[in-house]
């Protein structure tokens, strides 16, 4: 079944235009050391979002750096929101400078997709150019599914763009998997040779599951032109609203995040006891004169604090926080007609569209994305006080050698795309794996009974049974038993053919009179401790 | 107003000084005979004498989703750590804090359950006593692998070993056989042993 016909109403660039920069301003919003965000000119330089700040300052000397402010970005979306509240009464969104609608009344009323589509954008552009800067500006798309109506705004046709019905799926076919938005996943599909959504479109839907996990079936839905969220798994949102009445009524944002801090955390439990994830949340602010003020705000998908998480598409309470502390500052310290007369009197948040949360059981530990958060903080933390290159994950790599079965890259960074099943690697030697590596290996000896060092012959045979161990000079080890060899194959690709003597190496296994176990390697130059199983 | 209905038998009542089940981050069997509360006790030191079984006792934990970090062990197998359990995707290694050690350690104990960390040769007193109170205070477990240079909560030694599966020139390492002793203060002060296949399981 198709999906429902939405209008995507992007704003681009839109943490610069909150911040009234001009587009012909080469000016860059950053996140930490990163690119959020840059304007026309600094894009014109060759500056993108995701690049590091020195290599965006390289690429664009006079680049203006800017902090990211999310409430200013908050505030500066209201008026915007009031306008488009003459256009359809249920906007949803997904974060300042990107909402959605669906069509389905809206389009009759003014009379078809591509006159709705011209409206909404007319009447955005109108108020940003008004409140922000000239240059701020907004575009339209309308198409079966809010993923291909985000492409279709994005091609960024003034007068909006608009995928006839049914036609979603031909629409994505040839966008590249990049738009995606999962760096992991699409460099892995581009390795297996799917460039575009419609080759991802087109694998047999029960395989990806099974090959790419919960994260390649969301592609595969959005490549088909459905929804990230199977209808099958909605289900009628239980009455799960929470509210906080405020008396005496409350003016300032501060005290008021911690009410919508409070509110998330008590929502988000009864969510999680029942097993469940919710896309979108309803919040409601009314003040002590009757003023009222509801939004619906639906997830942007993105993972909870870094992309190094899963992408999990339900709101997590601290994002559902965020939400209401956005809605409040918009309304609170907006454009002053925008203001309300009273304090907030009355706080309450809805879980409007609700489904099964397959993918993200309770865990025993407690609510699995507050650890990860909190992990999260930790680690970033961690990289400011010891560099970013030292705090490192491992991840799992298709090497041969012990010290090769896994990779370490720094947290944070994008994880190379793992192959999710369990690949049989011939050459590798049967688990236990050692508990220490060396990854250059310690210098040793091994001696026979008569001190002489063993050594291998072109066949592979030990000149005589391995007695002694000794390491970087160390005091003799008596050998008490001994295991070997294991030929290696797989260096001969990274030594040059030159070295023909390099043919005979191998590993051996040794326990010593310590009761320590080893791994050794033989080369031509000698014996060296690969690991140890301590 | 009468007290009885709130009035229960003392044997109802938990053992004084027992942690709730849920200051008990779970470890796999038999290594569970170790501790005195059948688990990693919640902001406590456990000091253990070898990496292997460092990881051990904390594979069942990681494996059940909880965050694990491993500090100052440049030369760890992080392959190993998976085999025995761990959730490498959970799982975080600074292979050299250098003299930051202690801080580095006080921050991944701020958002971290499971701390595993090689303390330096000669630490500070003062660093030591500081990552005691940070462990008791966020509730999380400090593993020291190598001495810890405090009296730690619990010590665990592999008292004696036995590799299987070699002999001269066949064979492969399987496991070892290891008589495991745990002693520790408090409820740890009576000595525990068992003996157990390293890798469990195998």
């Amino acid at each position: 079944m198709a999906a429902a016909r939405v209008l995507t109403l992007w704003c681009p660039d839109w943490p610069l235009v909150a911040l009234e920069v001009d587009a012909d301003e080469p000016a860059a919003v950053l996140v930490g050391e990163d690119v959020l965000a840059c304007s026309a000119a600094a894009r014109a330089d060759g500056v993108r979002r995701g690049l590091r700040r020195r290599e965006a300052q390289r690429r664009c000397p006079e680049l203006r750096l800017l902090t990211r402010d999310e409430m200013q970005e908050a505030r500066a979306f209201e008026p915007v929101l009031s306008a488009l509240d003459a256009v359809s009464p249920a906007v949803e969104v997904l974060r300042p400078g990107l909402c959605v609608f669906s069509t389905k009344g809206p389009s009759r009323y003014f009379g078809g997709d591509a006159m709705l589509a011209r409206i909404a954008a007319d009447t955005v552009r109108d108020v940003v150019a008004e409140t922000t800067v000239p240059t701020g500006t907004a575009l339209a798309g309308v198409a079966d599914g809010r993923f291909a109506s985000l492409l279709a705004a994005r091609t960024a046709d003034p007068d909006g763009a608009v995928v006839p019905p049914g036609g979603s799926a031909a629409f994505l076919a040839p966008f590249p998997v990049s738009v995606l938005e999962r760096p992991d996943l699409a460099d892995l599909f581009v390795r297996l040779g799917l460039r575009t959504l419609g080759d991802v479109a087109a694998l047999p839907g029960k395989n990806v599951a099974s090959r790419f996990g919960a994260e390649g079936t969301l592609a595969h839905r959005l490549a088909r032109g459905l929804d990230d969220v199977p209808l099958t798994a909605r289900i009628a949102p239980p009455d799960l609203t929470v509210e906080q009445a405020l008396d005496p009524p409350e003016t300032t944002t501060e005290p008021l995040a911690f009410v919508a801090k409070m509110l998330a955390d008590t929502l988000q439990a009864a969510l999680s006891e029942r097993g469940l994830g919710c896309t979108r949340v309803l919040v409601e602010a009314e003040t002590e004169h009757g003023e009222q003020r509801a939004r619906l705000w639906r997830t942007d998908g993105a993972g909870s604090v870094r992309a190094g998480l899963e992408g999990q598409s339900a709101l997590s309470a601290s994002a559902m926080a965020q939400r209401m502390r956005w809605q409040l500052a918009g309304w609170l310290t907006g454009p002053p007609q925008e203001r309300p007369r009273g304090g907030i009197s009355l706080l309450r948040i809805t879980p409007d569209e609700v489904h099964r949360d397959h993918g993200r059981q309770l865990r025993l530990f407690g609510e699995a994305t507050d650890a990860d958060e909190r992990a999260a903080l930790a680690l970033t933390r961690l990289q400011g006080l010891l560099g970013f290159d030292a705090v490192l994950v491992p991840v799992p790599a298709g090497g041969r050698d012990p010290a090769a079965y896994t990779r370490l890259v720094p947290w944070g960074e994008p994880k190379p795309p793992t192959w999710t099943g369990d690949p049989p690697w011939p050459g590798r030697l049967p688990a236990p794996t050692p508990t220490v590596l060396y990854p250059e290996g310690l210098p040793a000896a091994v001696l026979d009974a008569l001190g002489r060092p063993v050594t291998l012959d072109g066949h592979g045979a030990v000149s005589a049974p391995p007695q002694a161990l000794s390491i970087r000079g160390g005091a003799q080890l008596r050998i008490t038993s001994w295991a070997g060899p294991w030929p290696v194959q797989e260096r001969w690709w990274d030594r040059p053919a030159a070295d023909p003597a390099e043919g005979s190496l191998a590993r051996f296994q040794v326990v010593t009179a310590d009761g320590t176990a080893r791994l050794l390697m033989t080369t031509a130059h000698g014996w060296c401790v690969e690991g140890a199983y301590a | 107003m009468s007290v009885a209905p709130l009035l229960r038998p003392a044997s109802s009542l938990p053992l004084p000084g027992a942690p709730a089940r849920t200051d008990v981050l779970p470890v796999l069997s038999p290594l569970d005979g170790l501790f005195p509360y059948g688990g990693l006790a919640r902001g406590s030191v456990v000091a253990v004498d070898s990496p292997a079984l460092a990881l051990a006792i904390v594979a069942r934990a990681s494996g059940q989703g909880a965050w694990c970090a491993v500090a100052g062990l440049p030369t760890l197998g992080a392959a190993a750590a998976a085999e025995i359990g761990c959730d490498l995707s959970r799982f975080v290694v600074v292979p050299s804090p250098g003299d930051q050690w202690a801080a580095a350690t006080a921050t991944l104990l701020d958002g971290i359950e499971l701390v595993l960390v090689v303390p330096p040769k000669h630490p500070r007193n003062g660093e030591v006593r500081r990552l005691a109170a940070r462990v008791r205070e966020r509730r999380g477990v400090l593993v020291s692998i190598g001495s810890w240079p405090e009296q730690a909560d619990l010590k665990l030694r592999i008292e004696a070993s036995e590799w299987d599966g070699l002999s001269d020139g066949r064979g492969r390492l399987v496991a070892r056989r290891c008589a495991i002793s745990a002693s520790g203060r408090g409820a740890a002060a009576r000595e525990r042993r068992i003996t157990t296949w390293l890798p469990l399981g195998s």
